[in-house]
């Protein structure tokens, strides 16, 4: 890890170890918990698509998984939070493996049309399924706990995520700088290249695929111990565009950027709750403007800005 | 026995036959050019010997073993290695990556090491950017260590596709037109450096346009045209040939 | 028997020809552009929204037609000069992004507008449903298949018999030739997303009468127009419309005979398994990348 990442790091750190002691009451608290969450499933997406360079227009799909084995499973089954949440990512991961193949044989259009097709099956599957999932209505999830052990204040689930953001941002960014990570990005920078110094392309996608999506469902089960209860709207078309703005944003294939990209945008709609329509309006404007005016996202245009004048 | 064997190769795309028939032997150690007319099959019969393409017929032994059908990155793992006429460098990597990742199947690709970063990892990343380091120099790229690829010129590049294939420690390298777009400063340069690459022990196979550097450079050169084998010999041999010189120059040589 | 497999068949003829209309739309501006346009969609519910409202507003039907396609039309071209154009030599994702981005922004803009209501248009030519050996069939389904076939055949004249529309194909096959021969690429995307914007909104009016409109009934309606064109083979006229019937059938017959919960799930299915084993669709040709 060089010496602006390490900076990167501690700065994520310093501002999550203050910022229960900053914001004023728990409505802040919570919000500040969604955009953890969020950086955490932006940065498994940003593998994906920033860094090995392929398309996901379903991925809310695999958080939906998760979200509702967390649900389904301890409610309707009697199984222990846990064990479901680690049965959510075992589903999600299997179901990458298998329609990996297939699918990253696709390029461009069809790879971004095979994604959304994946993640539309999946969020109409947990809305009809009313019985077991409880439908458009939604369903109640039992709190977080192991061992007699319960999660239930904000605070409690505050370090418990903020542990889990700083893991992720650590763990990144010492994949990206890895033989592992850098096969991943010579994928992206050239598909034929990679093959010819000896990365197993279609290896290489099946397995960032799996870790994103396992990524995704953890984050997912997270999530629904955390608001207490699961809609469908988890895992529709619009947070799968949600969260690709947010890789997009942010800066595709940086670190730092999934973190910023999630901060702004989970803020965006909480600043237009009120104005519906204008929130689809603005998030739609800033993915036009984003990629046509910044293609590489907020964090690596200002990194190589300064980079300029350093 | 020959290092690189090949046997009838052909490849036919829809109704064009881009290599016909095409056998030659490259014995270890040597200087080997393919030479031909633009459309002559050049880059075809590069692609179908790394496992690009893969063959309408014909055989391709490497040392032995019998290697048409596999993957490029089997073949990588053999001691196969080669550039692009249309350069196929990382642009979203820096200069020092790019050459890194040549070195992949030497280093630990494992994804839970690397997310943990263990103290093995590091200082085998700590030595490995040592070893791309000295790579670059001896490509010539001293006062790239630095730079993203995306920054770097034409003539760089080529140098950094070099360097990346010799990342692999491969037997055989494929260069594809390495002067192509270069001046005549440059491709002095890139003579010396092919001299330099098969001095270490690598034996080298190279696509070229340019009479001269091929020439002076090659052991044996192979002479395509129409996808089809003209002549195959010691520069010399071919530089004498009368239908070498009626392909190249029109029949009132 | 026989009346439930027509009457599945009617109602899937009817609105596979406005995802025929759709994927024509999308296969305009691939061919013209190389983007996919996920805001094909919007341009059909522009065409019955603007209807709706323009009626409400008290103009007459004509007019209130003639601008429902002449506005999706503009917003069309806006899109290509504002948004596709600026990004032209983008990755793919990007300008998927952008389109997407496009799609929420008028979208958004018509929810703002136009209200979050459903809405009906009152049928062409009144609505005593036809007998047809046992299952009935709406006149307003004859329209659309009728003004469907007419348009299509207008396009296939134009493409094929015009000089103007063989220059847009020339375009297609390869921009810079096409260029170099003095064909005005500019006015090619112009026209190209012009049309596939009014194509769409044609979609849109014809089917409100039958399945009502509001602001959000683009994205399905475009995403399945999508799957269309990949089914008929991207690129491909005729592939469009084969294979909006195609899904609309399929969506039909399935909804009846299996599962009508699962019925938007059908086209995505579809092309999951057309991706996998077919992915150049039922008429699309063939490409090989140069290394």
């Amino acid at each position: 890890m060089n010496k602006v990442s390490s900076l990167g790091l501690a700065v994520t750190i310093a501002v999550l170890v203050a910022l229960p002691f900053i914001l004023p009451n728990a409505y802040y608290l919570d919000v500040a918990i969604r955009m953890a969450i969020n950086a955490i499933i932006v940065l498994s997406l940003n593998m994906l698509v920033g860094f090995a360079g392929q398309i996901s227009l379903g991925h809310a799909g695999f958080i939906g998984i998760g979200a509702y084995a967390s649900a389904v499973l301890p409610t309707h089954f009697g199984w222990p939070p846990i064990a479901a949440l680690l049965a959510g990512a075992a589903m999600s991961g299997i179901l990458a493996a298998l329609i990996a193949r297939p699918i990253f044989n696709l390029r461009g259009h069809y790879l971004a049309m095979a994604t959304l097709g994946l993640g539309i099956i999946l969020s109409m599957v947990v809305r009809n399924e009313t019985v077991l999932t409880g439908g458009p209505d939604g369903i109640a999830v039992p709190a977080l706990g192991l061992f007699g052990f319960e999660m239930t204040s904000e605070k409690q689930w505050y370090w418990l995520i903020a542990a889990m953001l700083v893991v992720s941002v650590w763990a990144t960014l010492n994949l990206v700088d890895s033989p592992f990570g850098r096969a991943l990005r010579a994928l992206h920078g050239s598909e034929v290249a990679s093959q010819v110094v000896g990365v197993a392309v279609a290896r290489y996608k099946v397995a960032v695929f799996v870790l994103s999506a396992v990524g995704a469902s953890v984050m997912g089960s997270v999530t629904a111990h955390y608001v207490g209860f699961v809609t469908p709207n988890i895992a529709d078309f619009f947070h799968s565009i949600e969260l690709v703005t947010m890789v997009v944003v942010g800066g595709m294939a940086s670190v730092f950027g999934s973190v910023v990209g999630a901060v702004l945008l989970t803020a965006l709609p909480q600043a237009l709750a009120k104005f519906e329509g204008w929130e689809t309006v603005a998030f739609g404007a800033i993915l036009m403007l984003t990629m046509i005016f910044l293609p590489k996202g907020l964090v690596p245009t200002l990194a190589a800005r300064w980079g300029r004048e350093g | 026995m020959a290092l690189l064997d090949v046997k009838n190769l052909s490849k036919s795309f829809g109704g064009v036959h881009a290599v016909e028939d095409v056998s030659f032997a490259v014995s270890e150690g040597v200087i080997y050019s393919v030479i031909g007319p633009n459309g002559a099959g050049k880059t075809t019969l590069f692609n179908l010997v790394t496992g690009i393409y893969t063959p309408s017929g014909g055989e391709i032994h490497l040392d032995g073993t019998h290697i048409v059908g596999r993957p490029p990155h089997d073949l990588a793992a053999m001691g196969v290695a080669r550039t692009f006429q249309n350069l196929q460098v990382c642009m979203n990597m820096s200069a020092m990556e790019n050459v890194m990742v040549g070195a992949h199947l030497h280093l630990d690709r494992h994804l839970i090491k690397a997310m943990l970063r263990l103290p093995k990892m590091a200082a085998r990343e700590k030595a490995l950017r040592e070893e791309v380091a000295e790579l670059m120099r001896f490509v010539g790229l001293e006062r790239y260590l630095d730079s993203r690829a995306e920054s770097m010129p034409y003539g760089a590049l080529k140098r950094l596709e070099i360097a990346r294939a010799l990342a692999a420690r491969p037997r055989l390298l494929f260069l594809d037109e390495p002067a192509a777009g270069l001046n005549p400063k440059e491709t002095g340069e890139i003579d010396e450096l092919v001299r330099k690459i098969a001095a270490s022990g690598v034996t080298v196979v190279l696509v070229e346009h340019d009479m001269k550097l091929v020439m002076n450079l090659s052991h044996y050169i192979l002479v395509l045209d129409y996808g089809k084998k003209l002549a195959e010999g010691t520069a010399e041999e071919v530089r004498n040939n009368p239908e070498v010189i009626t392909a190249y120059l029109g029949v009132h040589a | 028997m026989l009346a439930q497999f027509l009457q599945f068949l009617f109602s899937g003829v009817t609105v596979g020809a406005t995802y025929a209309l759709a994927a024509l739309g999308f296969t305009l501006i691939y061919n013209a552009s190389h983007v996919i346009n996920f805001a094909q969609g919007e341009f059909i519910m522009l065409g019955g929204m603007l209807t709706v409202f323009f009626l409400a507003s008290g103009l007459p039907m004509p007019v209130a037609v003639l601008l429902a396609i002449l506005i999706p039309a503009a917003v069309g071209v806006l899109l290509e000069k504002l948004a596709i154009e600026p990004a032209k030599d983008a990755e793919v994702v990007a300008l998927i992004i952008i389109t997407i981005g496009a799609s929420l922004v008028i979208r958004g803009l018509t929810q703002v507008w136009l209200g979050k209501g459903t809405h009906a248009l009152p049928p062409f030519s009144g609505d005593e449903p036809i007998d047809i050996l046992g299952a009935t069939l709406q006149p307003q389904s004859l329209w659309v298949l009728g003004v469907t076939a007419a348009v299509v055949a207008a396009l296939w004249y134009f493409f094929s018999r015009t000089l103007a529309g063989k220059a847009i194909l020339a375009t297609s096959y390869n921009p810079l030739a096409a260029r170099l021969v003095g064909i005005n690429t500019s006015w090619v995307l112009f026209v190209s997303y012009a049309l596939a914007g009014a194509l769409g909104a044609i979609g849109g009016i014809l089917i409100t009468p039958i399945t009502l409109t509001s602001y959000d009934v683009g994205i399905m309606l475009g995403l399945k127009g999508f799957v269309a064109a990949v089914v008929g083979g991207l690129g491909s006229g005729l592939g469009a419309v084969l294979g909006g019937l195609f899904v609309g059938i399929v969506e039909a017959m399935a909804a009846g005979y299996i599962s009508s919960a699962y019925k938007d799930a059908v086209p995505f299915i579809l092309i999951l398994l057309i991706l996998f084993f077919k992915p150049r669709g039922l008429f699309g040709g063939n490409v090989t990348e140069r290394v």
